[in-house]
């Protein structure tokens, strides 16, 4: 967990590499800081990096995340199913249809977490931006 | 000896019934307010100057905004811009509660799953009624995997909804379960110290040792909210 935490304390940062120390006292001239500026402003504009910038956790950690995304699927699921059962008056029924598909979102995030795939709802998280684009306009297209 | 859940008690300052709601003024309010009004110090102090060669205070306060600036730029992109107020305020009072919490004989806001749900809820709420403005009815192919029969959808659809209906469940459990048991464990040790008497050295350094790793969890905890917000921000940009 403690290198985790040191990685990202220590990640490379955006205007903080090229801020003279104490090596020499007098202050950066302002023509350097424009040019920093403008390095900056350059860098504003990165492609998406959602990717690869995942939550840094040790092995305690994901394992902890792992039993909670499987739990909180479940209880949702369990919940929703009890919720429906007491305005239908269908008790027990959808709470035992809610009980599986709440387990089935569970352990979807748990497989979603563990392979990277992203936090979101889809799949598409492991996919790049313009093959999810295509295959949303696929499904527009399909629509009559 | 202690009760190691006592320190989760909470305690009314001022009474204020509300129409038949309980509004009081609980140490759990107070400790909010010495929250926000730490960081607002912190910031507004930190910043006075406005040095172009920041001191200690302003190097502290830029590298907090800086941190928080790289974060939303790497996770969410250049239109997380116009939510990066809300995205810093959440991480400096998380950020805040916990450590203001690590002071002893203070309440952890955080500890409280009410605390840390009302949280979640609102970065919950807030990211769907996004999408929901941004991409309209198409949000809700969001619930449909690209690529899937359409035969399964009966079945896959609930699934995705329930799996997007968790997201403020674990992100408030989380935080919450954190702090709750961080908190509650120093309690067990420091109550192992008094009954031991001279031999309560032994748990001591381990105090010491679980305090040092308290700091690093309350400094985690709010990096892993802030970054998880990003990243469901990201989502109802972009709907992947």
């Amino acid at each position: 967990m403690v290198p985790a935490v040191f990685a990202v304390a220590t990640a490379p940062d955006a205007g903080f590499d090229a801020i003279p120390m104490d090596e020499d006292n007098h202050p950066p001239s302002l023509e350097d800081l424009d040019a920093r500026l403008r390095k900056a402003r350059g860098k504003a504009h990165p492609a998406n990096a959602a990717e690869g910038d995942d939550v840094p956790v040790g092995g305690w950690g994901s394992a902890m995340r792992v039993g909670l995304e499987l739990v909180s699927g479940l209880a949702v699921g369990v919940g929703i199913g009890w919720l429906l059962d007491e305005w239908l008056g269908t008790r027990p029924w959808l709470m035992v249809v809610f009980f599986f598909l709440g387990a089935g979102a569970g352990m979807l995030n748990v497989y979603r977490s563990v392979s990277n795939l992203g936090y979101g709802v889809g799949y598409g998280g492991a996919r790049s931006g313009d093959d999810t684009g295509d295959a949303e306009k696929e499904k527009e297209d399909d629509k009559p | 000896m202690a009760k190691p859940l006592e320190q989760f008690e909470i305690k009314t300052l001022v009474d204020i019934p509300l129409g038949g709601l309980d509004a009081s003024f609980t140490n759990a309010s107070a400790f909010m307010v010495i929250s926000v009004a730490a960081v607002t110090l912190f910031l507004t102090v930190g910043m006075r100057r406005r040095a172009l060669v920041p001191g200690r205070w302003q190097s502290m306060a830029e590298l907090s905004y800086q941190f928080v600036a790289h974060l939303v730029r790497e996770n969410v992109g250049t239109e997380g811009r116009r939510y990066f107020p809300f995205i810093f305020t959440l991480f400096m009072f998380i950020l805040f509660s916990n450590m203001i919490g690590l002071i002893p004989y203070a309440f952890t806001v955080t500890s409280h799953i009410i605390v840390t749900f009302a949280l979640a809820l609102v970065v919950f709420l807030g990211v769907t009624l996004i999408a929901i403005i941004k991409h309209r009815l198409r949000f809700f192919s969001f619930f449909m995997p690209p690529g899937v029969p359409l035969y399964m959808a009966p079945l896959l659809v609930p699934i995705e909804i329930i799996s997007y209906l968790a997201r403020p469940v674990t992100l408030s459990l989380r935080l919450f379960a954190n702090m709750m048991a961080g908190h509650t464990m120093l309690k067990v040790f420091a109550g192992f110290i008094v009954v031991l008497g001279l031999g309560g050295i032994a748990p001591i350094a381990v105090i010491v040792l679980l305090y040092g790793l308290e700091v690093i969890v309350a400094v985690l905890q709010a990096y892993v909210f802030t970054i998880l917000t990003c990243l469901y921000l990201h989502d109802a940009l972009h709907l992947h």
